[in-house]
């Protein structure tokens, strides 16, 4: 076994057990942590696979600025912990164990067998790369963004804001 | 400063020019905003006819875009991320008219409300730019975005009445599930992208027609079981859009809780979008897919998902008392006829699919505009028996209705029976037996479907009246529906002008096709 | 080198865990969290393909796709406060205006 074959066990072990723990607690500010801890992972994984400013970027953006949000919104709703991790009276819980065992074998059938053909190329995730290509061929989705960012602005800001009765 | 490589040349003045209509539209959101706060208080609903006029500008400029460029269609731009064809431009049309359509019915359901504000029309705007994105789209990424942008902007609009409860459910529910189909597709989307190696439609066509003509790649893995988990994944997250059972559960939920004018958007402009990705991925991406050996193609699963969805959603219709209820349910079974234009594989299909969206989006947009005028203060204005002895009331209005409800039923004279003619037709011509099963089975559906249409026709004609209160119909509400109706009934007789229309995005398609399937016949 | 199936098991294994979660969940809180990680298990795929292929569009997809998470989270957060004005509770069991 190579040195990047146990770095990889490491680090999917950090994000597979922080996405159980996502799962398994009961109170959503412990999942919101634990997802953290699988973001951070995650972004270790992303460097391994020369994605370099992806890896900023998740810590950054996902891990800090969203997981932030989620963080700000539970404590300022002050929500109560649940009285189990998931609702044994759901018939969804008998449906959904198995239907997810299904969506994993087949997922890792079909997955593990890949055999796909031979790299074309040799480009690493730098910042010069990102960049140059985002603002010549991706420019048309890059702009999209921009104004999909803009409506989430409007549209949160007229959810969320309290009315002057 | 010296890069570490040569820079790809910038999208040039040519590229911009090509995406003119989304740039207005964009535009025209941002200062709908603007105008929005100049404007004093009593006076927001000013805002919806300065949209109204910027819907007027971005339909002239696809006009333009149109006789511009008609002789070189297809046009490509921004590295392929965009495609001007027929297709786009007919769908544009379509996305407008369902936008404008459905602010001319907001603005006094929002009065009535008392949630007059310029962002509800801004908002309607950014959706429409969305699906514009959607329409001219031939990249997973761009179609991604506009996706993301028309479905976030529709949760909003869904919970638009924030202090509505009901309002607050429906988005909830219709956010889930969502953002879950939309994880789903994405997931999807980097499948394919693992097989093919490319995030263009057109590119992933050609590597899907090189594996399957081939049989098989390098190696011992057979590429196709991954396409085909791409292909079922993608699928599961663009006909959750279209409302496609069993992806339908989301529609009637969303439908009643949300401000009736946003279900009529909702109803047509969306679910138009969710076609027209449905078309592009897999006529122009997956279009080798269509029939595999040994291994089920697209056609035949689309066929199993269309003919569930006219069943549930004409099966489910017959049961309900709420009136938005049932038209989602028929909404639903509207898009099972429509899903058959696009296995039919046929240009009339394809016809079919482009006709009926259109008509189905005046005849819906007609039907919940009469749905609002019932609403009052304190009275919601949705249960089927509010439609009692409309007749007496307000006759024009009734006779109107009986036009939309008539089309929405497929009886000949009415556009819808044209339509389905082309959507059932196009299926026998094809002449594969189970097509003829399913054109079958969709005629029987339409059978069922008179029984609830009749419904209506009976409660407004028969019942007698129970509610004096005069409806709220403004003037312009009511030319937009006479407009409709009139149209629908035009249409019925005289389709030629429509077809004509249709064409010009079914070719586009045929054509493509015609050479991506050339390819993958085996 | 870890083979490039390694990589798609994991994002298998998220995309599961995430799935189920969002249907196992009962906080509304909790199940955007699951429905993050289903994002999140596409974008590894992304950047595993990405980087098998030494091509850079798949990280580019990947980059943007974060930004629509963004947008996404602020949304279904607003939504989840105006919920929670309304009824002080996020047990999405309790929500039963609408019925089949």
């Amino acid at each position: 076994m190579t040195f990047e074959q146990i770095l990889f066990i490491l680090f999917a072990g950090i994000v597979v057990g922080g996405a159980a723990s996502v799962l398994l607690q009961r109170n959503p500010l412990y999942s919101a942590f634990s997802l953290i801890t699988t973001f951070v992972g995650l972004a270790c994984l992303y460097v391994t696979l020369k994605a370099q400013f992806l890896g900023v970027v998740q810590i950054v953006v996902y891990a800090g600025a969203i997981m932030m949000l989620f963080v700000f919104v539970i404590m300022l709703l002050n929500i109560r912990d649940e009285d189990t991790a998931v609702d044994p009276n759901r018939f969804l819980v008998y449906l959904t164990i198995p239907l997810g065992a299904i969506l994993l074998g087949a997922l890792l059938y079909v997955v593990t067998k890949v055999n796909l053909a031979q790299p074309t190329g040799d480009e690493g995730g730098t910042v010069e790369r990102i960049g140059t290509n985002l603002l010549t061929k991706y420019l048309l989705p890059f702009e999209a963004t921009s104004v999909l960012i803009l409506m989430a602005v409007v549209g949160a800001l007229h959810l969320a804001k309290r009315e002057k009765e | 400063m010296n890069l570490l490589f040569e820079l790809p040349p910038l999208p040039t003045l040519r590229d911009t020019m090509l995406i003119v209509p989304e740039l207005m539209l964009t535009l025209f959101a941002c200062a709908a905003l603007v105008v929005d706060i100049a404007l004093p208080r009593g006076k927001k609903s000013l805002t919806a006819w300065f949209c109204l006029v910027g819907i007027g500008f971005v339909a002239l400029a696809l006009v333009q875009q149109y006789t511009l460029n008609a002789d070189k269609l297809p046009v490509d731009a921004f590295y392929q991320m965009a495609r001007i064809d027929g297709l786009s431009l007919v769908f544009r049309g379509i996305f407008l008219l369902a936008a404008a359509l459905s602010i001319v019915l907001s603005v006094k359901y929002l009065d009535v409300e008392n949630e007059q504000r310029g962002e509800y029309y801004a908002l309607i705007l950014f959706a429409t730019t969305g699906m514009m994105f959607m329409a001219i789209g031939s990249d997973l990424i761009s179609i991604y975005i506009g996706l993301e942008l028309m479905a976030l902007t529709v949760y909003v609009l869904v919970g638009y009445l924030k202090r509505n409860e009901r309002s607050n459910e429906a988005a909830m529910k219709y956010f889930f599930m969502g953002i879950f189909s939309s994880a789903v597709l994405l997931y999807g989307m980097s499948i394919l992208y693992g097989v093919t190696g490319r995030t263009n439609l057109g590119q992933i066509s050609e590597a899907i027609a090189g594996y399957t003509q081939n049989g098989q790649l390098q190696g011992e893995g057979d590429p196709r079981m991954m396409l085909i988990l791409a292909l079922v994944l993608i699928g599961a997250g663009l006909l959750f859009k279209i409302a496609a059972v069993p992806f339908h559960m989301w529609a009637p939920d969303a439908y009643e809780g949300a401000p009736t004018s946003v279900t009529a958007f909702m109803s047509v402009g969306p679910k138009a979008a969710a076609y027209v990705l449905l078309a592009r991925v897999l006529l122009f991406g997956l279009g080798p897919l269509r029939d595999m050996e040994g291994l089920p193609g697209w056609s035949i699963m689309l066929g199993v998902v269309a003919a569930l969805t006219m069943t549930v959603g004409n099966i489910g219709a017959v049961t309900q008392e709420n009136i938005k209820r049932m038209l989602a349910y028929s909404s639903i079974a509207q898009a099972g006829y429509i899903m058959l234009g696009v296995l039919a594989g046929t240009q009339m299909g394809y016809r079919g699919v482009v006709f009926h969206l259109v008509i189905y989006t005046l005849m819906n947009t007609g039907a919940f505009t009469v749905i609002i005028s019932l609403h009052r203060k304190g009275i919601i204005g949705e249960k089927v028996d509010d439609l009692n002895g409309l007749f007496a009331k307000a006759p024009g209005v009734a006779v109107m209705m009986l036009v939309f409800m008539l089309s929405l039923a497929g009886i000949p004279t009415t556009a819808g029976f044209i339509g389905k003619y082309f959507l059932f037709g196009s299926l026998i011509q094809s002449g594969k037996p189970w097509m003829v099963y399913l054109a079958v089975i969709a005629v029987v559906n339409t059978a069922i479907s008179f029984y609830y249409y009749a419904r209506f026709i009976r409660a407004m004609f028969l019942n007698p009246l129970k509610e004096e209160a005069p409806l709220t119909l403004s003037q312009p509400m009511r030319v937009t529906m006479a407009v409709s109706a009139v149209l629908v009934m035009l249409f019925g007789i005289y389709p030629q002008p429509l077809i004509k229309v249709a064409d010009l995005a079914a070719k586009s398609i045929s054509t493509v096709y015609a050479q991506a399937s050339g390819i993958a016949s085996n | 080198m870890v083979p490039l199936s390694w990589y798609l098991a994991l994002s298998a294994v998220l995309f599961t865990l995430g799935a189920v979660g969002v249907f196992l969940k009962r906080n509304i809180i909790s199940m955007l969290l699951c429905l993050e990680l289903m994002l999140n298990a596409a974008n590894l795929a992304f950047i595993a393909f990405s980087s098998f292929f030494g091509q850079v569009e798949g990280q580019l997809f990947v980059f943007l796709v974060m930004t629509v998470a963004a947008a996404e989270a602020g949304v279904g957060l607003a939504i989840v406060i105006a919920v929670f004005r309304n009824r002080e509770t996020l047990d999405v069991d309790e929500s039963n205006l609408l019925k089949l």
